[in-house]
């Protein structure tokens, strides 16, 4: 008698094409740790050379001797362009998914969907000539009345009266580019919330907005918090856009009205060109100070979704 | 018999909403051509801003607080929607008058060799190889690694720590500034390796940015085949793999081609990386592997940062064909998955 | 408190699908009436159109009337917002609301009109309401704690002290027990039965043994096949529906020969 069920116990076929598909998948953790140690490596040479503080210093002269060379201007600058974006493109964003999720009929808001999805497909380079050409000049307007009638905060001071290539012109147009992130991430978010819960708000007696402060947002506040994350990883890395938008004065200034300001990412691309050997290892050493600030702002914003998602 | 109603409200008219929107650009209107500006303000965003209060305001002193922040609030919902809208009708406007007036079959197929910032004429000719070439390198590289690795998380790693790792990493990976994936490629590639800056260093970059993409979306479409297809296949004595390669991948395969036209034409428009691992050449190189090459956002770069008229209109001419490039494969995307998609409720 | 409902030609549409048709009938004050019939039928969906919840399904709208004592649901003027707080709704699957603590849920519904912290007045509330819903004594040492935390059946009573804390004048229950256990139920059943001296009350059921058990006035709805239009059949007290149907169709279904 010949056995029937016994034979190989894993057919080869199905051996080469797991190990393909695991090693796949561990190639991806194996490209972001890469990533860290290749950039720590090539920015270890600058970071030993440089005469000054990295953290602190306010000038960028990597390719002098002795080197002189500090994030500080960069992190400032960083910082603020995207706070100002946060500050435009959450409400908004958020907005646009509560009209997508709850205001309008469903026709409608599929096509919304679309439509401010394909904000996210214009590439950053546009984003960057139209800003610098159309939106720019159009906005001064709107810069000149911050510091005409808010010009008593020192944010909004102008005493250069010139009003473009600013902070704020670079964080406004950043808001743009990040509010297809947050408004699709957080309209998923709102379209999960189930329909006992807004049911059970508007069997109460609540208005639509009652309805969603009850039952949406406190269902969705994990999502929401995520979605204004991943937004902000994006404006911390975004790079052409504001490389053309700002005026890429090394200076820290809170006047953001006021040309001035650079951030991490543009710097790397307007100093690449010039920059000489310890001057493209200090760009990398920038270079990895933003990739481990997204990596901690994307973590943070994944760990707390997957959480979320363990409790419903 | 009569009852005094319970339920009726004193409520805002229907014709309350035109009315007071009528009232509101009225008053734009006035002070548009009266050239006065209150407080500053545009007279498009005061009266804007006059509609919703003059309606909240109107709700609160009729229907009371709860109808009057219910209102404001659909206003302001309804205004960030439209708010929204603007730039992008702003930008392709533009983009389409801008660009298409530079647009003749010499911009298509010329290169820019010979041709000085303030001399008119040139073309995207060797910009729009370089970005077939470097596209075309990313997409080979990532499509199969970003496929495998979704049939991992979805077929073999169900629930695996591993999986868990690999998952939370391909988020994160979502996430890496494009800048970032230029440095990493110049770091390993050209200073480690040795490689010279080439089409084929900038189209790893976009491998990098692109992966995570084409993992996220073929996951989610493996992840609406049936169970019951996998098992009825199980069940007839098919191995695994071929299950997969047999059944479940050509179920998916409308919505994982989707996907990585979605992911082509996001990383399509990538300038940053280019930047580092290949920058400009001025004329075509179809050799990817070695030498410099441009790219359509490459172009546009060099072409704003010389600043001159002619050279501005370039840039539009660039953007004019980089964005119909990218709506081109947005659209063929969106098409496919509606005319393929698998029927579902 | 406590008033009648007639429902006038009431027709019930999905977009251009007409769901149910010509309804007419008259809810009683003060007693329990339960609509039966079989899947597909639209006696949800005529429970639904008595409190407008029925229109927030895009597309959705009636034809006809709903008049509670005389007044009609979808008068020009009327407030949904107002019909939803003097009709309350206790729905098929308990849905306390997650983040809220058993407190919090009970006074939900009070809080969105008079902007007031935790006080006597709201305690007294919470304790009355609670207590109306046979759930003080098992609850009463923990309200600060989430209502999810409570087992089904507390949830659903939960959700009946949340609708019954606001004063309704009636009470719409949309199949309350068929996600619950055979003992929760009962529970339920006892509750309905305290609930009807005060409320007038509408139960949607699948359960003839229930619909006998809690109701006075027992409605049975129809329909004939998949993409028509559902019907009421008949509607008379309960006894006479389960003992002595005039209707050869209410017949079969309550003698349990299709459904």
């Amino acid at each position: 008698m010949t056995a029937v069920l016994s034979g190989q116990a894993v057919r080869p076929g199905d051996r080469v094409f797991s190990g393909l598909s695991l090693a796949a998948g561990v190639l991806v953790l194996v490209v972001m740790a890469a990533i860290a140690v290749f950039l720590v490596w090539k920015a270890i040479p600058s970071l030993t050379t440089d005469s000054a503080n990295f953290f602190t210093e306010q000038q960028w002269l990597p390719d002098r001797d002795p080197p002189v060379f500090g994030i500080a201007v960069l992190a400032f600058g960083t910082v603020l362009t995207s706070l100002i974006a946060m500050g435009i493109a959450v409400p908004i964003g958020f907005g646009v998914a509560l009209f997508i999720a709850f205001y309008g009929n469903r026709r409608v808001s599929t096509a919304l969907g679309f439509t401010v999805d394909l904000l996210a497909a214009v590439p950053s380079i546009i984003f960057g000539l139209w800003g610098l050409y159309y939106f720019m000049p159009r906005i001064v307007p709107f810069a000149e009345w911050l510091s005409t009638y808010l010009g008593w905060i020192p944010l909004f001071r102008n005493d250069l009266e010139i009003y473009t290539k600013s902070i704020l012109m670079a964080g406004v147009v950043l808001a743009i580019m990040i509010l297809p992130t947050v408004s699709a991430i957080s309209r998923e978010v709102f379209l999960q919330v189930p329909r006992a819960q807004t049911e059970a708000a508007l069997a109460l007696g609540a208005t639509r907005w009652e309805m969603i402060r009850m039952s949406v947002f406190p269902f969705s506040r994990p999502g929401m918090v995520s979605a204004a994350m991943l937004g902000l990883g994006r404006a911390l890395g975004e790079t052409i856009a504001v490389a053309l938008l700002l005026s890429a004065i090394f200076e820290i200034n809170w006047a953001i009205t006021e040309p001035g300001g650079n951030t991490f990412a543009a710097n790397i691309a307007l100093k690449w060109g010039e920059a000489a050997d310890n001057g493209r290892s200090a760009l990398i050493a920038a270079g990895l100070v933003l990739f481990l600030i997204t990596l901690a702002v994307n973590m943070i914003a994944r760990w707390i979704i997957a959480r979320h998602e363990e409790y419903t | 018999m009569t009852t005094v109603p319970i339920l009726t409200g004193r409520r805002l008219p229907r014709w309350s909403t035109p009315v007071v929107a009528a009232a509101a650009i009225l008053v734009g209107l006035v002070l548009q051509f009266g050239g006065i500006s209150p407080l500053g303000l545009a007279p498009a965003l005061f009266a804007a801003i006059g509609f919703i209060v003059a309606r909240s305001t109107w709700s609160w002193i009729l229907e009371g607080r709860r109808h009057a922040t219910d209102r404001l609030m659909g206003s302001l919902v309804v205004g960030a929607l439209l708010l929204a809208l603007v730039p992008l009708v702003w930008i392709l406007i533009t983009v389409a008058i801008r660009g298409y007036s530079v647009m003749n079959t010499e911009f298509i197929t010329g290169t820019m060799r010979n041709i000085g910032p303030r001399v008119e004429g040139g073309g995207i000719g060797h910009a729009f190889v370089g970005t077939l070439q470097q596209v075309g390198i990313a997409a080979l590289i990532s499509l199969p690694i970003g496929i495998m690795t979704a049939i991992q998380l979805v077929e073999y790693g169900r629930g695996k720590t591993l999986s868990r790792w690999i998952s939370f990493f391909v988020d994160v990976m979502t996430g890496v500034p494009s800048i970032v994936a230029g440095l990493f490629i110049y770091t390993a590639v050209i200073l480690t390796f040795g490689f010279s800056q080439s089409g084929f260093a900038a189209g790893l970059a976009l491998t990098i940015l692109m992966i995570p993409v084409v993992v996220r979306s073929t996951e989610e479409m493996l992840r609406i085949v049936p169970n019951s297809l996998r098992e009825g296949a199980l069940a007839l004595g098919i191995p695994k793999w071929r299950v997969i390669t047999f059944v479940v991948l050509p179920t998916a395969i409308s919505g994982i081609i989707t996907g990585a036209m979605l992911a082509i034409a996001r990383v399509a428009g990538e300038t940053a990386p280019l930047l580092l691992t290949t920058f400009l050449a001025q004329d075509v190189n179809f050799n990817a592997f070695d030498g410099s090459q441009t790219a359509l956002p490459t172009f546009i770069w060099d072409q704003i940062s010389r600043g001159t008229a002619p050279a501005i209109d370039r840039a539009w001419g660039g953007a004019y064909a980089l964005i119909l490039f990218v709506l081109v494969l947005y659209a063929a995307a969106r098409v496919i998955a509606a005319v393929f998609a698998p029927a579902r409720e | 408190m406590s008033k009648r409902i007639d429902l006038v030609d009431l027709d019930i549409f999905y977009g251009d699908f007409l769901a149910v048709e010509q309804v007419t009938l008259t809810v009683n004050p003060r007693s329990v009436t339960a609509f039966i019939g079989p899947s597909g039928c639209g006696k949800s969906s005529v429970l639904r159109s008595i409190n407008r919840m029925h229109e927030l399904v895009p597309g959705a709208y009636v034809t006809g009337e709903v008049l509670l004592d005389n007044e009609d649901v979808y008068g020009v003027d009327v407030d949904p917002v107002l019909v939803r707080r003097t009709i309350g709704m206790v729905f098929q699957r308990p849905n306390p609301f997650p983040t809220m603590s058993i407190y919090d849920n009970v006074v939900a519904g009070l809080r969105l009109s008079k902007r007031r912290r935790r006080s006597k007045d709201l305690d007294d509330v919470v304790e009355r309401s609670l207590r109306s819903a046979n759930l003080w004594a098992e609850v009463k040492d923990r309200v600060d704690r989430p209502g999810a935390g409570l087992s089904g059946g507390q949830q659903q009573r939960l959700c009946i002290a949340r609708a019954i804390a606001i004063e309704p004048e009636v009470l719409l229950m949309d199949e309350p027990c068929s996600a619950l256990d055979p003992i929760s139920t009962l529970a339920i059943e006892d509750l309905i039965h305290e609930l009807k001296d005060t409320y007038t009350i509408v139960i949607v059921t699948h359960n003839m043994q229930q619909a006998a058990r809690v109701s006075s006035t027992t409605a049975f709805f129809n329909v004939n096949a998949v993409g028509e239009p559902g019907r009421l059949i008949e509607i008379g007290e309960t006894s006479q529906i389960f003992s002595n149907p005039r209707v050869k169709q209410t017949e079969d279904y309550v003698s349990g020969r299709f459904g």
